[in-house]
């Protein structure tokens, strides 16, 4: 079997999972660009949250490999950043903003390093990028759903990381806080790293994205934006329930 | 082995026997009302409510006590035990609904303080009048020795009016413990049903508690739906099913238990239980574990063939 | 409050703050967890641990007594796990599955072998016997510099004291680690902290917890101690730190009262007899998760979009 390519900051071969014995994503294989913003699109229960969670080991993959610059994620980690699905956190938990910032430096920190004053200054930084510096003593639970992805945002950065994985980093979040994190993302493009996403609303996907991954179960396309968000792709990702001819009319039928 | 067949057929002595009844008639009752209890995912609320019968108990017989009866009547007892059963299970919902605290932390809470208070009551009842309170620690691990007939008749009455109450509320029941949201669409009135849902499981464990204890009656409730939920998708039919298992496995218990001494009716039953739910979930065809793993088997070598 | 005092009342006062300080510890993430309910699965298998280690070693010595508590935690654990992931049966009720039916094992043991006699019975172990841990050789407060009084103090002191304090090493030492996992379990995998074994650990101390504090307290209490103080602290504070500290102050001030009030209560009352320690402690908890839940600052949970 050929090595992985070492440019990519995400590359995998062969990926399957399953819930009981159902498949979640059967035998697939990505291989995403550096220094773009990427999305991973498909219908609901096509396996976007579940590819993401296999790539981090935190859904066990049933075969395949997978390598983040080249490297499997027990070495790559430092160079990794995960931004989780909003809703899957309890956020009546009693912590305040700030303190979910320094989340992300824990792991430099290690278990029992002091966080200094110059850790708390990068992570009052990283909330100023998502424009949440003025919330940093709020408690969680009292910011509003685009706050607390912002929030998780700012965790992300705060792990200065070079590869960044978002899953639904749109999803029930206002207009104001969409176009916030689109810059960040497109700041984090103009750093040289980069973005991969799980998204859902085919509407943005051209003005947003460089880079396009089709999958429902299995693996339907991958490519630029440009060549492979085409009707064709959208039909066979989308089991052919859509029935038009361009992007565009078939986003309306999606909707 | 002759006494156990003996028990088994209700041969050996009307109290043997009646007990028998009396357990499958609870049993039944108790894998009913449990299925309700089990769809809602609220499997332990029952268990809070069992162990919050104590104090009920105590004060009830202080009360009677007081009134100069003897005490130990059991419908008096029951009465108490329903009425601090149905205070724990009101304390649970107040501090779920008025407070962050999740239904969990107030399921333990209450568990664990109206148990409290009940030991409390009852060290007050030891010293206060030591021969005749001999009974109230029965009802922590339920006793059918010194049952009388009356005792084991209102069991089965018990059981068989929360039957006949099932199988009246079961429709609205069944919709309400699988989608509250499409219920309320339809007209019902939920909470009203939710409340007859935990109201129904409440009187099973109140009527329980005599023949299996607090600390036990849950098991009646919680394994038998859950040993059903193995042999079908269909909750009309679980329930059935789960009845079935409950029936079967209190008689059972009962019997085994009227065969030697020293079988506490109670833990046998539980445990008679048990090994049916251990049976269902090994070997049930569809979502047995054993059939599961030869499926998962299968497909990770269709998929390692592939890759 | 003099040499009876010290003799009668304090080393109970403090066995029952040092078991209420340790179940009360991992019962704040537990609660976090909505985890609440392994308390309460655990202190129902203590029971036929307890017996089988009795059983096995024949001796009612607390070694292995305590040895058999912890391995059935354990086992419980084990399969509570099993039957929610190969069962696919919800925790609530995994957990109503596995400790019903090993209590019910613990209770057909004890009968069975007949070791009721040795004052070894279903009663003591759920209220346990805290009103007996005297220190007889104490004459008053002096004794507390006299070596061989000292030694007489009650086995169940040390042992309790030692046991809170190695759950309270255990949580400072994995203290980020227990709350970014308690937060947000998947950022925590993908830092590369083990939540699994993690999660197991919490599980583990708080089954020591329970153990160490059950042959004294009783298993009410330890149900009690694992949620009432938590679950109050929750009510007061919106930092998980303070909650901690809140949690420890609740659960002894609900061991220094229960035992007070179990103890001369009654006697105020008129009455002659004192009523159980360990019941009474549980009862004021609840009177402190009652007020707080009445009046706590942050008893209300914030709407979340």
């Amino acid at each position: 079997m050929t090595p992985l390519p070492h440019h990519s900051p995400l590359a995998v071969h062969g990926l399957s999972v399953t819930y009981g014995d159902k498949p979640a994503v059967r035998a697939v294989d990505a291989n995403f660009p550096r220094a773009a913003l990427s999305a991973i699109i498909g219908p609901n229960g096509a396996g976007k949250s579940t590819f993401l969670k296999a790539c981090l080991g935190i859904v066990a993959p049933l075969s395949g490999e997978v390598a983040f610059f080249g490297q499997p994620i027990a070495q790559a980690r430092a160079r990794v950043a995960y931004v989780p699905q909003r809703a899957s956190v309890d956020w009546d938990f009693p912590t305040t903003v700030l303190d979910v910032v320094q989340m992300g430096q824990y792991r430099r920190a290690g278990l029992w390093g002091r966080l200094s004053g110059a850790a708390r200054t990068q992570a009052m930084g990283c909330l100023e990028r998502v424009g949440m510096a003025e919330f940093a003593s709020r408690q969680i639970g009292q910011l509003s759903g685009g706050q607390q992805q912002r929030v998780f945002l700012a965790r992300a950065l705060a792990q200065e990381a070079e590869l960044y994985l978002l899953d639904e980093p749109f999803a029930g979040v206002d207009a104001a806080t969409e176009h916030a994190i689109m810059d960040v993302l497109r700041g984090l493009r103009a750093e040289g790293k980069s973005v991969i996403a799980v998204h859902h609303d085919l509407a943005t996907v051209e003005d947003y994205f460089d880079h396009v991954f089709l999958i429902n179960v299995d693996r339907i396309a991958e490519g630029p934006v440009k060549t492979t968000f085409t009707a064709q792709n959208l039909n066979a990702a989308y089991g052919g329930r859509l029935v038009a001819s361009t992007p565009t009319t078939l986003i309306q039928a999606a909707e | 082995m002759t006494q156990f067949w003996a028990a088994l057929t209700l041969q050996a002595g009307y109290n043997a026997a009646l007990v028998a009844i009396g357990a499958a008639l609870l049993g039944l009752a108790a894998g009913v009302a449990g299925s309700f209890v089990m769809l809602r995912k609220r499997s332990l609320v029952s268990d809070a409510v069992a162990h919050a019968a104590l104090p009920g108990i105590v004060l009830a017989f202080m009360v009677m006590v007081a009134l100069g009866g003897e005490g130990r009547s059991l419908l008096g007892l029951l009465l108490g035990a329903a009425l601090s059963g149905g205070a724990g299970l009101l304390v649970m919902s107040w501090l779920t609904t008025r407070t962050r605290l999740a239904e969990d932390a107030a399921i333990g809470a209450v568990l664990g303080v109206f148990f409290g208070a009940g030991i409390v009551l009852l060290t007050v009842v030891q010293t206060m009048r030591a021969g005749r309170q001999a009974g109230l620690e029965d009802f922590l691990l339920g006793a059918t020795a010194g049952m009388l007939r009356e005792d084991a008749i209102l069991i089965a009455l018990g059981g068989a009016v929360v039957l006949a109450l099932c199988w009246l509320l079961r429709r609205p029941m069944t919709l309400v413990a699988f989608d509250p949201g499409h219920a309320a669409t339809l007209g019902y009135n939920t909470r009203a049903i939710d409340l007859a849902i935990m109201g129904l499981a409440m009187a099973v464990t109140i009527i329980g508690l005599k023949l299996v204890g607090l600390v036990l009656i849950v098991a009646l409730l919680i394994i038998p739906p859950v040993a059903a939920r193995f042999w079908t998708d269909r909750a009309g039919v679980m329930v059935w099913i789960a009845g079935g298992i409950g029936g079967a496995g209190a008689y059972l218990g009962a019997a085994i238990s009227a065969s030697a001494p020293d079988l506490p009716t109670g833990p046998v039953i539980v445990l008679v239980l048990a090994a049916g739910f251990a049976l269902s979930m090994l070997l049930a065809p569809k979502r047995g574990i054993v059939s599961a793993a030869w499926r998962y088997l299968r497909l990770r070598r269709q998929f390692q063939q592939g890759a | 409050m003099g040499a009876e005092f010290v003799q009668f009342s304090l080393t109970p006062i403090l066995i029952g703050t040092f078991a209420a300080m340790a179940c009360a510890l991992p019962g704040n993430f537990l609660i976090l967890r909505r985890q609440a309910l392994i308390g309460d699965a655990i202190s129902h298998v203590v029971l036929p641990g307890i017996v089988v280690g009795f059983l096995v070693s024949g001796t009612i010595a607390a070694g292995p007594m305590g040895l058999g508590a912890a391995g059935a935690a354990i086992i419980a654990v084990v399969l509570i796990e099993a039957i929610r992931r190969f069962g696919r049966v919800e925790p609530g009720a995994a957990m109503g599955v596995v400790f019903t039916t090993m209590f019910a094992a613990g209770v057909l043991l004890l009968e069975q072998s007949g070791s009721a006699q040795v004052h070894l019975d279903v009663e003591h172990a759920l209220m346990g016997n805290l009103e007996q841990l005297i220190w007889l050789r104490a004459s008053g407060w002096q004794s507390l510099t006299d070596p061989a009084a000292l030694s007489a103090l009650p086995q169940e002191l040390p042992t309790m004291a030692l046991a809170c304090a190695l759950i309270a090493a255990l949580i400072l030492a994995f203290w980020r680690w227990l709350k970014i996992a308690t937060f947000d379990e998947g950022f925590a995998q993908s830092l590369g902290i083990p939540t699994g074994a993690l999660g197991f650990g919490l599980v583990i101390s708080a089954a020591l917890a329970a153990v160490a504090a059950f042959q004294a307290v009783g298993s009410i209490l330890v149900i009690a101690m694992f949620i009432c103080p938590p679950a109050a602290a929750r009510l007061m504070t919106n930092s998980l730190a303070a909650q901690v500290w809140w949690s420890l102050l609740f659960a002894a001030a609900s061991a220094i009262l229960g035992y007070v009030l179990a103890g001369y209560g009654p006697l105020w009352l008129g009455a002659q007899n004192a009523v159980s320690a360990a019941g009474m402690i549980a009862v004021v908890s609840g009177v402190i998760l009652a007020l707080a839940a009445m009046f706590g600052p942050h008893r209300k949970g914030a709407q979340t979009v």
